[in-house]
C-alpha cells in the first residue's frame, strides 16, 4: 500500500516525503542515564504527528533539546532547512517553532488578554525605547488585540479576556497557552501533553482543535500518553522507548506492531490498546 | 508635643525621604515587575554619589556629572547581570549584597584619600547645583515645612525626580515591555518559548532601575556631604521596608511608603524621647531610644508582612493566587 507520509519502507528513522524537522544522533546523558539517543528521525510537514512512549522513555527531554530549553551532548537538527542545534530557545521560537508544557505555564497575575497580546513577535512596544511613548505602538496593540480577540473567541475564553490567569480551570489554562502558542504564528506546533488533566468535555474540543492547526496548514508534533487520542487525531505515530524511536507508522498499524507493545505494555500485551482502562489480565 | 509632630511630618518633603522613595521605585522595577531580587540598592547609590561628587570636585559641571553617574550605573549593573541573569534569581540577591559592601569598603579605604577622601567622604560639591537655585534668599513654607531658600530649592528638585521617575515607571510597565517584564516575573520559560530574549530584559529591568537607584543617591548627598558609612547593607533594607510598606509591584507604594517610613521614625522617636524625660517610661534609657525605634520599624515590618503582604497600595486580587 502506498503511504504519502513516508519515503520507501516504513521504519524507525525512516525518510519522509516532506519533512518539516530532520533530527540526526540527537543524545542527552544525565550522569550515567542516556535519557535521549535519537539516531535519525524526521517529522512530516502539515501532519499531526503523536510521540508517543511509556514514562521516562525520553519524549519530553527529547522535546526540551529540540526546542532550545535543553542541551544534547551530541546530535544536530534542521528545521525547515536552519540548523537549529545550539540555537537560543527565544530563536527557536521565533523561527516559527512554538512549543507548550506539560505542567502548563499560565502566566498568573496577568490577565488572559495580556497572555495572549504577549505572544506576538516583533512588537515595537517591546523596546524599552518605543515603550515610554504610547503614540508609537498604540496602533500594533489595537491589531494585536484584534488577534488576540479573534483566537480567544475561537477557543471560548474570550468571556476570560479580564481575568487573570490564575482563575482559570486546568484545562482553560491549556486552552489559553495553546492561544497563546498560535498567537507567534508557528510554522510547526510542539504540545506537550496537551490533555492531560483535562476533563473529558474540554478534551473534545482540544482535540477538535488540534485538528483545526493542520486545516490551517501547520504542523502538529505532539506528545501523549492515551492511545485513544493518539488513534483519534495523528496522522503520524512515532514510539520512543528508553531514549531511543523503537516504531513509527500510521497510527493504526503502529498499534499492532510487536516492538510497541513490548515497549508500552510488557506483561498487558493481549489486552487492548485503544481501551483507556488495562482491567483485563490474561495471566 | 507640637513639636514632636512637627518633627514627624517636616519629613514629609525632606529630600531624603524623596531620595528613598527614587531608590524603592528603582527595586519596584526590579522585584516587584520583573522579580529580579536586588539587595544592592546601596551599592547604586554608592556610585551615583561618587561619581556625581567626584564628577563636581573636578570641575566638570553638573549635567557631565550626573552622566557620569549614569554611566557608572549601567557598567555596575552589566557586571553584576552578565554572570549572574543567566541563573536563579537568588544569584543575583547574594552578588548584588555582596557588591555593595565590596564598594563601600573600596571608597573608604585611606588608600584612596585623594579620590573618594577615604573614611571622611566629600563635601562642598553641589555648589554649582545651589549656584542654580532659582528662590530668592529667604524664608518658605509654614510650621513643619518651613525652609530657607536653598531646602526649597533641593525639595523642589528632589520631588520633581521622583514625580518624573514615577511616571516614567508607570509608562513603561503599561506598554508592551512592562507586558514582557510581568511576564518573566511569571514564568521566565513560558516567556521565552514565545519568542522574547529574556536575557535581555532582565538586563534592561536591571539598568532601568539602577539608574533610578543611581538618581536616589544624587539626590541623598544633595544637601548633606558623601559619607561611606551611609551606604551600609542597612541602607538597602530600609528602602525595601519602604517598598513592602507601599507594595512592591505598585508605582505609588514606594512613594508612600518612603513618607510612611519616615514620619514613623520620627514620631516613635519623639514619643519615646519624650516618654523618657517626663519619666513616664522607665525602663530605657535616653541613649536606647535609637536603636528601639529601629527595632520597632522590624516589628512593624514583620506584622506588615503577615497582615497585609501586598503593601499598601498593592491588590489583593493579586495575593489570592499566591501559592
Amino acid at each position: 500500500m502506498p503511504n504519502q507520509i513516508a519515503l520507501g519502507e516504513i521504519a524507525p528513522g525512516c525518510a519522509k516525503v516532506d519533512p518539516i524537522l530532520v533530527a540526526d544522533n540527537v543524545t542527552r546523558q544525565f550522569g550515567g542515564l542516556t535519557a535521549v539517543d535519537v539516531a535519525h528521525v524526521e517529522i512530516p510537514r502539515g501532519q499531526i504527528t503523536a510521540l508517543i512512549g511509556p514514562n521516562g522513555a525520553g519524549k519530553t527531554t527529547f522535546f526540551n533539546l529540540l526546542t532550545g530549553f535543553d542541551k544534547p551532548n551530541t546530535g544536530t537538527w534542521i528545521f525547515d532547512g536552519k540548523n537549529l542545534a545550539g540555537v537560543a530557545s527565544y530563536k527557536v521560537a521565533r523561527m516559527g517553532m512554538v512549543r507548550t508544557f506539560q505542567l502548563t505555564k499560565a502566566l498568573s497575575l496577568l490577565t488572559v488578554m495580556e497572555n495572549m497580546r504577549l505572544g506576538y513577535q516583533n512588537q515595537t512596544g517591546e523596546n524599552p525605547l518605543a515603550a515610554m511613548f504610547r503614540w508609537v505602538w498604540r496602533k500594533q496593540e489595537n491589531q494585536v488585540t484584534e488577534i488576540a480577540t479573534e483566537l480567544l473567541t475561537r477557543f471560548k475564553l474570550v468571556d476570560k479576556s479580564e481575568d487573570f490567569a490564575a482563575s482559570l480551570s486546568g484545562g482553560q489554562r491549556k486552552l489559553l497557552e495553546m492561544a497563546r502558542a498560535l498567537m507567534t504564528k508557528p510554522t510547526l506546533v510542539m504540545l506537550d501533553e496537551p490533555m492531560a488533566g483535562v476533563n473529558p468535555a474540554l478534551t473534545q474540543s482540544l482535540l477538535d482543535h488540534i485538528k483545526g492547526l493542520k486545516a490551517e496548514g501547520m504542523t502538529v508534533l505532539f506528545v501523549e500518553h492515551d492511545m485513544h487520542m493518539v488513534r483519534h487525531i495523528s496522522d503520524w505515530v512515532i514510539v520512543m522507548a528508553e531514549g531511543k524511536i523503537v516504531a513509527e507508522g500510521p497510527p493504526a498499524e503502529v498499534m499492532r506492531n510487536p516492538a510497541v507493545i513490548d515497549a508500552y505494555l510488557g506483561a498487558h500485551h493481549d489486552s487492548d490498546l485503544g481501551a483507556t482502562s488495562i482491567k483485563k489480565d490474561n495471566a | 508635643m507640637e513639636q514632636i509632630l512637627s518633627n514627624a511630618l517636616g519629613e514629609l518633603l525632606t529630600p531624603m525621604t524623596a531620595a528613598y522613595a527614587l531608590a524603592a521605585i528603582g527595586i519596584a522595577m526590579h522585584f516587584g515587575f520583573t522579580g529580579l531580587l536586588n539587595f544592592g540598592q546601596a551599592a547604586y547609590m554608592l556610585v551615583g554619589a561618587y561619581a556625581f561628587a567626584m564628577a563636581n570636585l573636578a570641575g566638570l559641571g553638573l549635567v557631565p556629572a550626573v552622566l557620569l553617574s549614569f554611566a557608572a550605573s549601567i557598567v555596575l549593573s552589566l557586571i553584576l547581570g552578565i554572570p549572574t541573569l543567566r541563573l536563579r534569581s537568588d544569584y543575583l540577591a547574594i552578588v548584588t549584597i555582596a557588591a555593595a559592601e565590596i564598594l563601600r569598603f573600596i571608597v573608604s579605604t585611606t588608600g584612596l584619600n585623594d579620590v573618594t577622601g577615604g573614611p571622611q567622604g566629600l563635601s562642598g560639591f553641589a555648589k554649582e547645583f545651589y549656584a542654580l537655585n532659582p528662590f530668592p534668599v529667604g524664608e518658605y513654607g509654614f510650621w513643619a515645612w518651613s525652609m530657607d531658600e536653598k531646602g526649597l530649592w533641593v525639595r523642589v528638585v528632589a520631588w520633581s525626580l521622583v514625580i518624573l521617575g514615577a511616571l516614567f515607571v508607570a509608562q513603561m510597565i503599561r506598554s508592551p515591555w512592562g507586558r514582557v517584564i510581568k511576564g518573566i516575573r511569571e514564568d521566565e520559560d513560558a516567556v521565552r518559548s514565545l519568542g522574547k530574549n529574556v536575557y535581555s530584559y532582565k538586563m534592561q529591568s536591571l539598568i532601568i532601575g539602577g539608574l533610578l537607584g543611581t538618581l536616589a543617591g544624587i539626590v541623598f548627598v544633595l544637601p548633606r556631604a558623601v559619607q561611606p558609612g551611609n551606604y551600609g547593607t542597612g541602607l538597602t533594607f530600609f528602602i525595601w521596608t519602604i517598598l513592602l510598606l507601599g507594595g512592591a509591584s505598585t508605582v505609588l507604594g514606594p512613594i508612600i511608603g518612603s513618607m510612611i517610613f519616615w514620619v514613623l521614625l520620627s514620631l516613635t522617636e519623639g514619643l519615646l524621647s519624650a516618654g523618657v524625660s517626663s519619666g513616664i517610661i522607665t525602663f530605657i534609657q535616653q541613649d536606647q531610644i535609637g536603636g528601639i525605634r529601629f527595632m520597632l520599624v522590624g516589628l512593624g515590618l514583620m506584622l506588615l508582612v503577615i497582615f497585609r503582604p501586598q503593601g499598601i497600595f498593592g491588590n489583593k486580587k493579586e495575593l489570592y493566587f499566591n501559592a
